[in-house]
């Protein structure tokens, strides 16, 4: 495996960050959904915050990264007792993967050689308590998507095959990215993510350069590029955990409640958890700024990440949800 | 530009063979022949282990698993090291096979950097037939050797000293910023969103440098890679005077005495590259764009997509039964379903026989089978309809792809006028295309209803080829004055029509004749009839109407 690009050294694509800093803050936010075309540094991206995030502490040994002895399931056997430090768990879903390698499946090598009916766990196992990456996840077999959200939305995953009744806990930040001209996403899943972002490829000759002239510093002399950009990262990584401190402190006013729920109206979303996660966003950011309280210009700022992909959707309107967002808050939030 | 195409082949290989990591690989676009045999014959003598794969390559022998079969014999759980886990040259023939599940991994292996490269032949027929977009942009290059005349490939790979030499000087090869900027510069006149692109551009350039024994990227390399990158992902032409690129420097006084000369001499150089791309961008790209098309190797929806179209709902869990000769027995699932019993069944039966299964542990292959329909919406574009209702045409077209997209139909689109027909989408599920294609369609022309017919059919079969289920809606007004070559003359044009119609008709596609005359009348109908597909007049079909009928029809 070669190493990540650092965070910091991603030129631009402020959105996409922020989103994945957020996402970093709140697990519970649920998950980001990048659009976008190709090449715009979308997987970069995830695995460079992957590399950022701080170590997580996990029972050694146990397949799906449990916090606390007491929490590793029953069906797990050879785990230690100790607790080591392992990097954030960044799980990729390749497209065209079976049902078996998601969820997991009976070990057929240990019941073809020692004759004992096992669990082997799968992806979602791994992923537990860290992200699950699906590049082009819009051209995803229909059945791992139900399977999918079903485990997204419960955070338990449930294993009833081959004379297995296995479960685990199964809870995950989901990003998605792909490419929208190839085909739609189902609204039951885009509504899932909490946070959507569509990124372009930069259109000024200078900002392009500049992204290649960091590649190609990066490829050229790792080591020092790396280096170079520790401390940046660093800076990050430590107002990152600090935010995840200061969330618990943070509490909406009355104002900015009725703020998310009169955006929310305006916008026509369906349900409440549109305003629900506007609100968490908006927590989150306020959070990862170090202010006081969750203000205004917070919500505005994470209005678009939040709202735009719940929008009732004129499948042939070609006119961009976020603008459409961005408009209403600006009348709503003043 | 075919005779150097295999120069450039030649050299692409070199490169990638120098620095596979950064490159990721190649695309070939040869049939079998001479010139492929030729150039399969003198892959062997690049550097490294290579190996071949096949389109239908499972997870277990890409990334490794259990060797089910050994495991049986040997009475012990036997691995199969995956092809992922040492770095190799993947050879993969037939690659517009690949489909989405396969050109994801193989995207993924290249993500992680393990040092794969990967050289594809594309034996891709038709100009759809490409290999799926997403491996494709992570490969560096692409050369087209179809054209190639077996007396004109001449040069060999270089030795493999030379390129064991070129490997070890790699680390060292500098490339001046200003050459960055100009290659960056470049792929964004070119209309190359892809940020890959440049970057690739910089590792050839290097890798070119070092073949040719030098430290320093030189002109020569730059415009080597230009041309092995760019040509293929161009999705516009640069203009003819191009815009002087600021290529600045941070600090423009420390180099203002030479700046003058340097700065005439880099315009010079930039527009030599352009020149240099522009001469091997494809044939039709220009009328391609001409007509709002992009190309397809570059963007679109790719083959990967759409082949993997059928779908066939989700394959059921496995579930015990009879073998009767029709079903399929799922081994895996037979020999899990038996695996926990062997040690008792062992002792059972005091025997040392390794595996013994009983016929209730056969489990038998379930599949829910369904087709992807694909709806091709053929649209009479020519003077008389236009005058009449093209609009609203238009306007039943877009409310017919919002029900498909509510049915997750896929689409495509066919225009026909003036001297024949043209698809203005490919298979597709994304509406927002189809959309902006439709209303960019103009009208006017002559009515070349035997080209549009012909065009729809043959989208179907590839269609069918590829597992979806067509089924044709032609909104026209009937009145054929072009013949399929091109001429005018009514009599020919009903002939060819009419043939036509009848060959869809045997073929069973499905067919809905939508007329958009002022006053409907014979002419449609009677196509409708020779088609054996239902008939509606556009003023008096509702919205509801035509799309039970197209329910109904596609059913």
């Amino acid at each position: 495996m070669s190493t990540p690009f650092p965070f910091s050294a991603i030129v631009g694509q402020d959105e996409m960050k922020l989103a994945m800093i957020l996402t970093a803050i709140d697990p519970g936010l649920g998950g980001v959904l990048v659009f976008g075309d190709r090449g715009t540094g979308k997987s970069t991206a995830v695995r460079a915050l992957a590399a950022l995030l701080p170590p997580i502490k996990a029972v050694e040994g146990c397949p799906v990264n449990s916090a606390s002895v007491a929490e590793v399931p029953d069906w797990v056997s050879g785990s230690g007792k100790r607790l080591v430090a392992r990097p954030t768990p960044v799980v990729d879903l390749p497209l065209g993967v079976t049902e078996d390698r998601v969820t997991g499946a009976l070990d057929i090598e240990r019941a073809l050689t020692q004759g004992e009916k096992a669990f082997q766990p799968g992806l979602l196992a791994q992923a537990n308590r860290g992200y699950l990456y699906i590049d082009e996840v819009n051209l995803l077999e229909d059945h791992i998507v139900d399977l999918l959200l079903d485990v997204a939305q419960s955070g338990i995953n449930a294993v009833e095959r081959e004379g297995l009744s296995i479960r685990h806990p199964a809870r995950f930040v989901l990003v998605g990215s792909g490419n929208p001209e190839e085909g739609e996403l189902r609204p039951q899943l885009l509504d899932r993510f909490g946070l959507s972002v569509d990124v372009r490829s930069p259109d000024d000759v200078e900002t392009r350069v500049e992204v290649i002239r960091r590649r190609a510093a990066f490829e050229t002399d790792t080591e020092a590029f790396l280096a170079h950009w520790q401390d940046e990262d660093a800076k990050v990584r430590r107002k990152i955990v600090r935010a995840r401190k200061a969330l618990a402190r943070l509490e909406p006013s009355d104002e900015i409640l009725r703020a998310c729920a009169s955006l929310s109206l305006a916008l026509g979303s369906d349900g409440l958890r549109g305003e629900l996660t506007l609100l968490r966003a908006g927590k989150a950011l306020a959070a990862f700024r170090g202010a006081k309280a969750i203000s205004m210009t917070h919500l505005r700022q994470v209005a678009a990440l939040a709202m735009a992909h719940r929008l009732r959707r004129d499948p042939l309107d070609e006119a961009g949800s976020v603008t459409r967002v961005m408009r209403v808050a600006d009348d709503v939030l003043g | 530009m075919s005779d150097r195409a295999w120069d450039r082949a030649i050299q692409a290989l070199a490169a990638l063979a120098v620095d596979p990591g950064a490159l990721g690989g190649i695309v070939l676009r040869a049939r079998v022949g001479p010139v492929r045999a030729l150039i399969e014959a003198a892959l062997p003598r690049l550097p490294g282990p290579q190996t071949r794969i096949h389109p239908t390559i499972d997870d277990s022998a890409l990334f490794g698993g259990l060797n089910v079969a050994a495991s049986l014999a040997e009475g012990r759980a036997v691995h199969d090291p995956g092809l992922a886990a040492t770095p190799a040259r993947l050879i993969l023939p037939m690659a517009e096979r690949v489909n989405g599940a396969l050109a994801a991994r193989l995207g993924q292996m290249l993500d992680a950097g393990t040092g794969h490269s990967l050289i594809l032949f594309d034996e891709g027929a038709e100009p759809e037939e490409t290999v799926p977009a997403a491996l494709m942009e992570r490969l560096a290059f692409f050369v087209d050797l179809n054209a190639v005349a077996i007396g004109t490939a001449q040069r060999a790979l270089p030795a493999p000293g030379d390129l064991d030499a070129a490997r070890a000087l790699l680390p060292t090869v500098a490339v001046p910023d200003e050459a960055l900027a100009l290659m960056t510069a470049l792929a964004a006149q070119f209309g190359i969103a892809s940020l890959r692109a440049p970057r690739f551009a910089w590792a050839a350039a290097r890798a070119f440098a070092a073949l040719a024994g030098r430290r320093l990227v030189e002109e020569a390399d730059i415009t080597a890679a230009a041309e092995l990158v760019y040509a293929h992902r161009a999705t516009q032409i640069p203009e003819e005077a191009p815009p002087p690129e600021p290529p600045q420097e941070d600090d423009p006084g420390a180099q203002a005495a030479e700046a003058g000369d340097d700065d005439a001499h880099q315009d010079l150089f930039e527009e030599q590259l352009i020149e240099a791309v522009r001469a091997l961008l494809p044939p039709d790209l220009l009328e391609r764009l001409a007509h709002g098309r992009l190309t397809t190797n570059a963007r679109g929806s790719g083959a990967g997509d759409v082949r993997r179209g059928n779908r066939r709902g989700r394959p059921l869990p496995s579930r015990p039964g009879r073998l009767d000769g029709r079903a399929r027995i799922d081994v895996v699932a037979t020999l899990r379903a038996a695996a926990p019993w062997q040690k008792i069944r062992r002792r059972a039966r005091d025997t040392k026989a390794r595996l013994i299964l009983y016929p209730s542990d056969i489990r038998l292959k379930r599949f829910e089978k369904k087709s992807d329909r694909l709806l091709v919406f053929a649209v009479d574009a020519s003077g008389s309809a236009a005058a009449a209702r093209l609009n609203e045409a238009k306007g039943a077209v877009e409310m017919l792809l919002a029900q498909a997209y509510a049915r997750r139909d896929h689409v495509a689109v066919i225009g026909f006028r003036g001297q024949g027909a043209e698809l203005l989408l490919p298979p597709t599920r994304s509406l927002v295309q189809a959309k902006r294609r439709l209303s960019a369609l103009p009208g006017g022309g002559g009515t070349p209803l035997a080209a549009g017919l012909h065009a729809s059919l043959h989208l179907a079969d590839q269609a069918r080829g590829r597992g979806l289920s067509p089924a044709l809606v032609l909104l026209t007004d009937g009145r054929a004055n072009v013949a399929l070559s091109g001429d005018g003359g009514r009599p020919a044009a009903r002939a060819d029509a009419e043939a036509i119609a009848a060959g869809i008709r045997a073929q069973g596609l499905m067919a809905l004749v939508i007329d958009t005359a002022i006053r409907p009348g014979e002419a449609s109908a009677t196509l409708a009839a020779n088609l054996g597909g239902q008939y509606f007049a556009l003023p008096r079909a509702d919205s509801d109407a035509i799309s039970r009928a197209i329910t109904a029809a596609l059913e």
